[in-house]
């Protein structure tokens, strides 16, 4: 292959590197209204009055606007595809206010000044509520959260709404309570993973204005832009037609940006004012009044027989969706059936709990969705489960795991009585390469570095999905232009993944020529087709599928235009990329030829070649990585150092071996972030403290040290060219390899995450007075 | 209140407030390759050099600006370039955020560093966050283009 598979450039690096306007901000226009947001000092109160006069008085202020002026219909702000599992639980500005930071007013002015001025011109009288704060105390607490009875949902997904259940789930195989009470050895241990944030360098943003038919024009820094579309729809009560979205460069997303945060605030300004508007989430607002990561409590119980055949495997999951149920049951959903498939063995497997509504920070999609919660938790007491059996927990995984040509009742694509057959996977190449690599056999499981500090080594296995099955849907449109370039239209949305360039390679392998040749525009909902966006690790594998079919049929299409140019027929010619020649050899016509005869010769062209392709999952199979960490850990302070991080990765056949590298370094580091410090912090009133980047600490350059990565491609049948998605399966293996590390060098246990030298340091000093 | 700022080489005149940081004037004033990625100081991103030095531009009052000299990387787009090839060549050129206040830091460091090990790049760069790259494929651009891979 020429150019799957290839180390290519993106095509957009240059130019995003070197400080190119092409960001949302950039692009809005420089007298666009000023939008800021009052936001509610309280975690739960209802507003008792609220006296907009002297803010509306002010001058340069154009529109302040309360739940007074917004329509009574709720909607979520999920990007996911309709009907949406997410319940339509919020209103742009509702009466009840639910956590420190809700919307409260709606200010725009002809400059920020004035805004902020007239934000604190706006008088509030709050009804003070008792708020929900401990997710662990939500059900049944005396408080309900969503007391309203206007809240929607599309279908039954678990809701107790006055006991503050927002979803629930129960699924599983076999009967566990039977197959753990005849397991010899069970292991049954409570874990806990924090809320996490996404803390993307380009903060949340949008910017409205009215086009020349008087439509909304919508430019967000969107992983979503049909989603967003609709969500306005209903959220603002206008038709979808009536709106259009338009996605730049963005300036990364990692899930956040699948929840559309920000778009109805500026878009219900520009519907009341007819003018421009934009608004700009600052740092602060990003980390406080966004979504994070779902916070979780997983209680695993695992049981096996005294070879560690796995019997059973149980978790019991509570979730914190915060006061809105963005991705609730999904996100939980997933964290119990992407991860039990792993372990087929086990005779018995079940996940079973509830999500819950607090007054915090609703959570949302974070990179790994679910996966990273779920896998922290499992990998955790497989680990323990080993060091139990006495048994290295590398081979207990090998003895357990799933593997090719399996099949398995939970995986994705299974149907009632038909479970799914794992059509691709080199996880125990993986795991082998992940040994050699980090120096196991030496390095386990500790390593006394002299003096205070001793090395460990710990492990973890994962699996994610590509894409989601049955749902996820993407159309490509390419249509060769005047001479012979393409140009390639998807609405999938490249959050600096480097996917538009993936998509460009595939195209360029089907149509033998070069991404140079091809233009690759994303996303425009008013004249590219329908992509759901990019998330749930689909753009490779959903999108990349559909233009596959797009660069096929226009391949197809080239030649049988050629083949009549030049008199031939069909099966009597040939097409390299460059040209269609004769197989006589008697006869050949250029591309550019072809191209140029169609559109621009009189009386001969009079046809656009447009080419288009659709695709939609029936599985959503998995990628799966082996995670190795070497830690030091300092015995005096219990500060934990990452000495090298060893990921082993089969995502079927690599695209584009150097983006791929970046995208698993970039997420392992994510996930050491979010091991070791990571974490979303509240008083004891419900207000975050972690909102900026000295209470909020995310990995900086000197943090990290050496990171290992390499592939075992295994060739996925339904893969475009034999790929698997990427993008998120490498942020589920740092915390509990990592866990795993620090217990094999100092014997401590960290079951909640994240890893603080204090919990290690107590641990040691727990386990002394024992 | 108008000052007198020189940026990019020319002489441009300015209305600011007396509270307001350079990196709002700046973007403001179009140069829109600055961006802001922080409230705290803490992100790197708005790096721009005053007088050749790299400065973040959100804890620098733009009242302060007055009279020196400010460069971006509009201005040295060359220079960028050739630093930008060489993270593009390894792919660790992702959502790119964070590249125009990263690469005013690198060139400032190339002009004042000779031949620095790992522990040197990374600590005169450790001001800029990048939450897409994980740092080592930078690390390993880096080091290319200061050739001491
Ligand atoms: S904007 Fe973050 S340091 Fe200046
Ligand atoms: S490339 Fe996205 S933050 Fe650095």
């Amino acid at each position: 292959m020429k150019q799957v598979n290839q180390p290519i450039s993106k095509l957009d690096g240059l130019n995003t590197t070197t400080g190119k306007p092409v960001y949302t901000d950039d692009l809005a226009v420089a007298n666009a209204l000023v939008v800021k947001i009052l936001r509610s000092p309280h975690a739960y109160a209802k507003i008792k009055s609220i006296d907009t006069n002297k803010a509306e008085a002010l001058s340069g202020v154009e529109c302040v606007l309360t739940y007074k002026d917004v329509p009574n219909v709720r909607f979520t702000m999920a990007g996911q595809s309709y009907p949406e599992p997410s319940p339509y639980d919020r209103l742009i500005l509702d009466q009840v206010v639910r956590y420190v930071g809700d919307e409260v007013a709606i200010v725009a002015a002809i400059d920020e000044k004035t805004a902020l001025q007239a934000m604190k011109l706006i008088k509030v009288d709050y009804e003070i509520l008792e708020p929900v704060l401990d997710f662990e105390h939500a059900e049944g607490h005396a408080s309900v959260v969503h007391a309203e009875d206007n809240l929607e949902i599309n279908f039954d997904i678990g809701m107790d709404r006055m006991n503050n259940i927002a979803a629930s789930c129960d699924m599983g195989v076999g009967d566990v309570e039977k197959e753990l009470a005849e397991s010899a050895v069970v292991v049954e241990e409570t874990y806990y993973t924090q809320a996490q944030a996404h803390a993307m360098m380009e903060t949340y943003r949008a910017f409205t204005h009215l086009d020349h038919a008087g439509r909304l024009t919508v430019v967000s820094s969107t992983q979503i832009p049909f989603h967003v579309r609709r969500i306005l729809s209903r959220a603002l009560q206008i038709p979808k037609s009536n709106i259009k979205v338009v996605k730049p460069r963005i300036g990364g997303g990692f899930g956040g940006k699948q929840t559309a945060s920000v778009e109805v605030f500026p878009a219900i300004v520009t519907l009341k004012t007819g003018k421009a508007a934009k608004l700009i989430y600052d740092r602060k607002e990003t980390f406080s009044c966004t979504t994070s990561r779902h916070a979780m409590r997983i209680k695993v119980r695992m049981g096996a027989d005294l070879e560690g055949n796995i019997k059973a495997i149980d978790m019991a999951a509570l979730s914190d969706t915060g006061a809105y149920g963005e991705h609730c049951s999904t996100v939980f959903s997933v964290a119990g059936y992407k991860t039990l498939p792993l372990y087929n063995q086990a005779k018995a497997t079940r996940y079973k709990g509830n999500v819950v509504y607090t007054n915090k920070m609703p959570a949302g999609a974070l990179r790994g969705y679910g996966v990273t919660q779920g896998i922290f938790a499992m990998e955790s007491a497989i680990n323990q489960l080993a060091e139990k059996l006495q048994m290295d927990p590398a081979e207990l995984r090998e003895r357990n795991m799933i593997r090719e040509g399996e099949s398995n009742p939970i995986l994705s694509g299974s149907k009632p009585g038909k479970p799914a057959v794992l059509a691709s996977s080199t996880l125990d190449r993986c795991i082998a390469r992940g040994k050699e690599l980090i120096g196991w056999q030496e390095k386990y499981p500790r390593v006394e570095s002299g003096g205070h500090k001793v090395r460990g080594v710990g492990m973890a296995i994962t699996m994610q999905g590509s894409g989601i099955a049955g749902i996820d849907t993407a159309s490509v449109v390419i249509k060769l232009n005047e001479e012979g370039f393409y140009t390639l239209l998807s609405s999938s949305t490249d959050m600096g993944t480097g996917s538009d360039t993936i998509l460009a390679q595939m195209a360029a392998e089907v149509l033998e020529t070069t991404i140079d040749k091809i233009i690759v525009y994303t996303a425009d909902t008013d004249i590219i087709p329908y992509d759901t966006g990019s998330y749930a690790s689909s753009t490779t594998y959903v999108t990349g599928n559909a233009t596959i079919k797009a660069a096929e049929d226009m391949r197809r299409q080239i030649i049988e235009t050629a083949a009549t140019f030049m008199a031939v027929a069909v099966d009597e010619v040939e097409f390299n990329g460059k040209a269609v020649a004769a197989l006589d050899g008697t006869k050949s016509m250029t591309i550019d030829q072809i191209a140029e005869r169609l559109t621009m010769t009189m009386g001969e062209g009079k046809t656009q070649l447009i080419a288009t392709g659709s695709f939609g999952g029936d599985t959503s199979p998995p990628p799966f990585i082996a995670g190795f960490a070497e830690v030091e850990v300092d015995k005096l302070t219990g500060k934990v150092e990452v000495i090298d991080y060893v990921a082993v990765i089969d995502c079927g056949t690599v695209i584009n071996p150097k983006l791929a590298r970046i995208q698993v370094e970039g997420g392992l580091v994510q996930g050491i972030g979010m091991a070791l410090y990571e974490d979303v912090r509240y008083t004891d009133k419900g207000k975050m403290e972690t909102n900026n980047f000295m209470q909020y600490k995310i990995p900086c350059r000197e943090d990290i040290s050496k990171i290992t990565v390499a592939f075992e491609s295994s060739y996925e049948p339904t893969g475009p060219f034999g790929a698997k998605s990427i993008g998120e399966v490498v942020i589920n293996t740092p915390p509990p390899a990592i866990a795993h590390a620090v217990y094999n060098a100092v014997g401590v246990n960290v079951r909640s995450l994240p890893i603080t030298p204090e919990k290690v340091l107590l641990g040691m000093i727990n386990a002394d007075k024992a | 209140m108008r000052i007198e700022v020189i940026v990019n080489n020319r002489k441009i005149e300015m209305d600011v407030e007396n509270n307001e940081f350079l990196v709002d004037t700046l973007r403001r004033y179009g140069f829109n390759s600055v961006k802001r990625g922080c409230d705290t100081g803490n992100c790197g991103l708005c790096t721009v050099w005053v007088d050749e030095k790299p400065t973040l531009s959100c804890a620098t009052l733009a009242v302060r600006a007055a009279g020196r000299h400010i460069t971006t990387i509009e201005a040295l787009q060359t220079e960028a370039k050739e630093v930008a090839e060489f993270l593009v060549a390894e792919g660790a050129d992702q959502c790119g955020f964070c590249s125009p206040g990263f690469l005013m830091t690198v060139l400032a460091m190339k002009k004042e560093l000779q031949n620095p090990t790992d522990e040197e790049i990374k600590h005169y760069l450790a001001g800029n966050l990048c939450r897409c790259t994980g740092y080592v494929g930078q690390l390993r651009a880096i080091k290319k283009y200061l050739g001491v891979a």
